[in-house]
């Protein structure tokens, strides 16, 4: 008869939730693991604590001069004496409040938007701000003084060229996108040789062409303002990526949307502005807002055409000479703002796709 | 031809008729003086905080302002890199370029434009660190070399370096700034560039005290205001107007006692600042443009002692821009 | 004539009849002007240009350049350095990409956070600013050539570059190289023949450890082949810098590493949705036929993540090569800053000169997107 013996009672299946399991299953569950963690934390090592102690711990906050500049790390004095300059560049002191009160209607604006509930309103509250803020920025009417272009700088420059660029290179984008998805083969082939040439080449092409070839387009005597150049460059760039993301939001509308309004009697126009093209928004939407990020970050290249962004003012003031010394306070500061803008969109961007993305189903 | 055609046609040769009109004309209407700079170059022109522009090459931008519209301050400046510089004025965007730019034959022959003298006469030089140990230009061999694109500089080294067969490695930027930065970060042993700009580009740097400006002088660079061919009028103004400030100091006029000399016995000084002859009627301007100058800008003295000169960061001597009665370049044709 | 005017069919002709009228009259109003502007200002036309002296130096030149070569060589030279530029770059941000993507899934939570934060961080910075910021902070930090940092003993880095030694070009070298292109010749071979017999036969091949295999064995014999005589131009210290040897400078070096962080995040997030789009039943049904885990992965998920990975990756790699234009802020000779810049500023013809370098980069992108048409074609599912 065989003998059977009993065998040990098993340990209970150690806590399959809390602290130790969560980190046995996440960070060591195989040797592989184990030594990746390790490597992980020692990276994180590697540059963790130094930042800390350069931005932090040995940096001077306090002072206004150079020579409140004593500690090893980083001396934020610097960023905190050239604020001014790094938000308005070298906008006139006295005006300063003008830009101030764009801001602030912005927040009214914001609030603005929570109020008014159709697309309608929004947009011409919207564009009654727009309206409003050009007016206080150039100045010109209502007894403001013209502040010149070549004052406007810093990061209230890049939100200008930015907005600019994409509240001008929208509609833009729009009849481009219709033109490269109509039937009209000379009107397609048209549409279709812009967007590609655009598309084909860098920016800073586009930005030089702007500058250096605009001005031998038009007959002595009619210039261009050097930002405004920059300006047209920067909008009809965008258009290019605008159309073809638009396009894309075209393509995702079914034939029937299309024949369905033909069913109808409705006019081209009418069926692509009501039907068509409110659609294809809301798909294009994510990718627009991305559209945006970029050419949020393609701003900082109007420094090469000698605008003064953000970024141009860090490397002016880092060339004080009563500051020298300062790039390194100044470069990281410009990417804390530029990093916290573009992630702040993205974040949205990817809430918007999610949004969209429940409709659906 | 179609008609859309035909009528921008006629819509160019409209606009270009009215643009014709003459800079002085389109000047006085505007109310402020067009005139490009650099904007980044201690001494020359250089825009402090606060957004007020300062330096020799901006003082010359006064001037004109000064004697066109008798108000100093009405000038719109427009600072523009090397490159955009000459296309700026071509396109008239600007009417009037004080910015260092070097008048050469090609430059007044073939792009349509003309120098109105020299506002500074300068040459190409070296600056290297002390620590270095480089007393000559001819023991540069082999070193690497910091400059401006889009200048004469570029040429001018790739000769010199030949001329005396040495090595060298180039590290062009195209803005001022950058090139410094890298010097100061040590990405190269030279700096070169206008000497003028070479002491001027010192006061950038930390410790001022360790760099040396070689002795050699490489080229020739006359520095000065240029203007649009193809408007004598405003050629002349130019032209008088930076005459006048070198008259001026010959004359013993300054900005101080401007207004005693109008009225003293000197002839010569009566001539310059108006109250004799029809020397401001003759150019289109009012009899006074240069006393206006004078007493708003200053004579050439002052405005090199006040930007450059020995009692700036820049200390610079007054050298060949001495007077031609002391020695120097420096020397305007009579007013008379 | 109103009823003509209703047919769809009609409208649509005169609408574009109107563009190309409209068209037309615009691109002649711009050309009469910009003719009438450039011959008031005395502007040259043309591309005499090209073959005028330069007569400035440009410190990297990946083919012959000196002082007295024309401005058409250094479109050359500018044009080279692009293509080095573009791939270099493209070789190093695909790794990168990779492997970043691949950690994002991992299930490692710390790696799969610390990919995630490198994604975040890095594609939500201009890439200008981090150009100018590894050019001028980090150059700022590195010694001068008398200091210079030692690696293995004759590699050095200060502020004027990554200075290494090359072998000089005699029989080994040259046998070394030509061995490696056999290897890689027969690995492509190889690899089909193994294809077809797997297909035919079912029997696999270790193609992976053979290639590896021949990879290192040829270049072996080749040494001992070729007279197994390497000589090193060794770096050293020569007045103002180290001189000899292989040099790279410091704006490649920031261009490269800048253009690859940032172009990498955007390939690591292309590889990450390609796998995630792979469905679960896709690896179980893998499994349940008896692949290996390693056959699954080849044969199985790979190709479809593929698919769906290669296009925006390869639209990453036009921007790349797009990018590198930034190269101008800091002076890296490539095609914008050398012809678009230097020449530009001597020669003064704009026109001629901005539509070559545009040029240049149109045909790049249509190359480029010729590429992504076919493989598109390629791999289109084949429905059978």
């Amino acid at each position: 008869m065989a003998v059977y013996e009993q065998k040990a009672v098993k340990k209970a299946p150690s806590n399959s939730k809390g602290v130790i399991h969560w980190l046995k299953s996440n960070l060591f569950s195989t040797p592989l693991n184990v030594a990746m963690t390790l490597l992980g934390l020692a990276i994180l090592f590697w540059i963790i604590p130094p930042f800390v102690q350069w931005a932090y711990t040995d940096a001077n906050f306090s002072g206004e001069t150079r020579s409140d500049c004593t500690g090893d790390g980083a001396c934020w004095v610097f960023v905190k004496m050239k604020l001014d300059l790094f938000m308005y560049g070298f906008y006139p002191q006295e005006e300063l409040w003008r830009l101030k009160s764009v801001l602030g209607l912005f927040v009214v604006q914001l609030f603005a938007f929570k109020f008014f509930k159709s697309i309608k309103h929004k947009f011409i509250s919207f564009s009654i701000y727009l309206i409003i803020a050009f007016i206080l920025i150039n100045g010109g009417i209502f007894g403001l003084e013209i502040v010149p272009t070549d004052k406007w700088g810093g990061l209230m420059l890049t939100i200008v060229v930015a907005v600019v660029g994409i509240v001008f290179s929208f509609p833009i984008g729009i009849i481009v996108a219709f033109g490269r998805a109509s039937n009209l083969p000379i009107i397609r082939s048209v549409c279709v040789t812009y967007i590609e040439f655009i598309r084909g080449v860098p920016l800073i092409t586009i930005l030089f062409m702007s500058s250096v070839i605009l001005p031998l387009f038009f007959p002595e005597g009619i210039t261009f303002d050097k930002l405004l150049r920059a300006l047209i460059g920067i909008t009809l760039f965008q258009a290019a990526y605008v159309a073809e993301i638009i396009r894309g939001g075209l393509q995702s509308i079914s034939t029937g949307q299309y024949e369905a309004a033909d069913a109808i009697g409705l006019s081209y126009w009418q069926k692509m502005l009501l039907v068509i093209l409110p659609q294809a928004l809301k798909v294009a939407i994510p990718n627009l807002v991305g559209a945006f990020i970029s050419l949020f970050q393609d701003t900082t290249l109007v420094l090469i055409i000698g605008l003064f962004d953000l970024l141009a003012m860090v490397r002016i003031t880092a060339a004080d000479s009563t500051w020298l010394g300062m790039e390194t306070e100044g470069y990281v500061f410009v990417t804390i703002v530029f990093w916290a803008f573009c992630y702040g969109m993205s974040r949205y961007s990817n809430k918007l796709e999610k949004q969209f993305n429940t409709n659906l189903k | 031809m179609t008609k859309l055609a035909k009528l921008s046609l006629a819509a160019i040769v409209l606009i270009g008729l009215s643009a014709t009109a003459g800079t002085l004309e389109d000047t006085k209407k505007q109310g402020f003086v067009k005139c490009g700079i650099d904007g980044a170059l201690p001494g020359f022109s250089e825009i402090l905080s606060g957004g007020k522009y300062v330096g020799i090459d901006v003082d010359g931008c006064r001037a004109v302002s000064a004697a066109v519209l008798g108000d100093a301050s009405k000038v719109k400046f427009i600072s523009l890199n090397a490159k955009e510089r000459l296309a700026a004025l071509q396109s008239g965007e600007i009417d009037l370029l004080v910015r260092n730019t070097t008048w050469t034959q090609s430059r007044d022959t073939t792009l349509g434009l003309n120098f109105a003298g020299v506002n500074y006469y300068d040459g190409q030089g070296f600056m290297v660190r002390k620590d270095l140990g480089v007393k000559s230009a001819l023991e540069l061999d082999g070193a690497s070399v910091c400059l401006q694109t889009g200048t004469t500089t570029e040429l001018n080294v790739a000769d010199y370096f030949r001329a005396h067969n040495m090595k060298y490695k180039t590290v062009a930027y195209d803005t001022n700034d950058q090139v410094v930065a890298s010097y100061e970060n040590g990405r190269c042993d030279i700096l070169t560039s206008d000497a003028s700009q070479l002491y001027g580009l010192r006061t950038k740097l930390k410790d001022k005290a360790n760099h040396i400006v070689l002795p050699e002088i490489i080229s020739k660079e006359p520095l000065g205001p240029v203007v649009r061919q193809g408007d004598d009028a405003w050629f002349n103004i130019v032209k008088w107007s930076f005459n006048a400030m070198v008259a001026a100091e010959e004359a013993g006029i300054t900005s101080k006692n401007v207004d005693e000399m109008k009225m003293s016995s000197n002839p010569t000084a009566k001539r310059i600042l108006g109250t004799e002859g029809k020397m401001g009627a003759n150019l289109g301007l009012s009899a006074d443009f240069a006393y206006q100058i004078i007493k708003q800008v200053g004579n050439y003295g002052e405005v090199f002692e006040r930007n450059i000169g020995v009692n700036t960061p820049l200390n610079i001597k007054r050298g060949i821009n001495a007077l031609w009665t002391k020695g120097g370049l420096q020397y305007s044709p009579p007013f008379r | 004539m109103m009823s003509a005017l209703r047919n769809q069919k009609v409208r649509g002709i005169l609408f574009q009849i109107l563009t190309v009228i409209g068209l037309v009259a615009f691109l002649w109003y711009i050309g009469s002007n910009t003719m009438h502007n450039i011959e008031q200002r005395g502007i040259k036309t043309g591309f005499e240009f090209l073959d005028s002296t330069a007569g400035f130096g440009i410190d990297e030149t990946p083919i012959a350049y000196t002082e007295t070569d024309t401005h058409g060589r250094v479109f050359l030279v500018g044009l080279s350095n692009t293509l080095i530029i573009g791939f270099v770059g493209i070789i190093f941000s695909t790794i990168l990409g990779l492997i970043i993507g691949v950690l994002r899934l991992s299930n490692n939570w710390l790696i799969r956070k610390m990919a995630a934060t490198y994604i975040d961080i890095f594609r939500n910075i201009p890439i200008l600013l981090q150009i100018l910021f590894w050019y001028n902070v980090v150059l700022k930090s590195l010694p001068v050539p008398k200091k210079s940092l030692e690696f293995a003993g004759d590699i050095f880095l200060n502020n004027r570059g990554l200075y290494f030694p090359q072998p000089d070009l005699n029989s080994t070298t040259i046998s070394i190289l030509v061995s490696l292109g056999i290897a890689i010749i027969s690995i492509i071979f190889l690899n089909r023949w193994a294809n077809k017999k797997q297909e035919n036969t079912g029997e696999d091949f270790p193609v992976f450890i053979t290639g590896i295999c021949m990879l290192i064995v040829f270049p072996i014999l080749a040494y001992f082949i070729g007279g197994a005589n390497f000589n090193f131009d060794i770096p050293a210290l020569k007045g103002f810098n180290y001189r000899g040897g292989k040099s790279i400078s410091p704006e490649f070096l920031a261009l490269t590493f800048s253009l690859v962080i940032y172009t990498a995040t955007f390939i690591a997030e292309a590889v990450r949705s390609g796998i995630e789009a792979v469905s679960k039943g896709q690896k179980e049904a893998a499994a349940s036929i008896g692949l290996t885990q390693f056959q699954a992965l080849k044969l199985v998920i790979l190709p479809q993540a593929i698919r769906i990975a290669i296009p925006p990756t390869i639209n990453q790699y036009l921007n790349l090569i797009k990018n590198s234009s930034l190269a101008t802020a800091i002076g890296y000779p490539e095609i914008v800053t050398l012809f678009s810049g230097t020449s530009l500023n001597q020669v003064g013809q704009a026109i001629e000169i901005i539509a070559m370098t545009m040029l240049v980069y149109l045909t790049i992108s249509l190359v480029v997107s010729a590429l992504l048409n076919w493989f598109n074609h390629k791999m289109k599912i084949k429905e059978r």
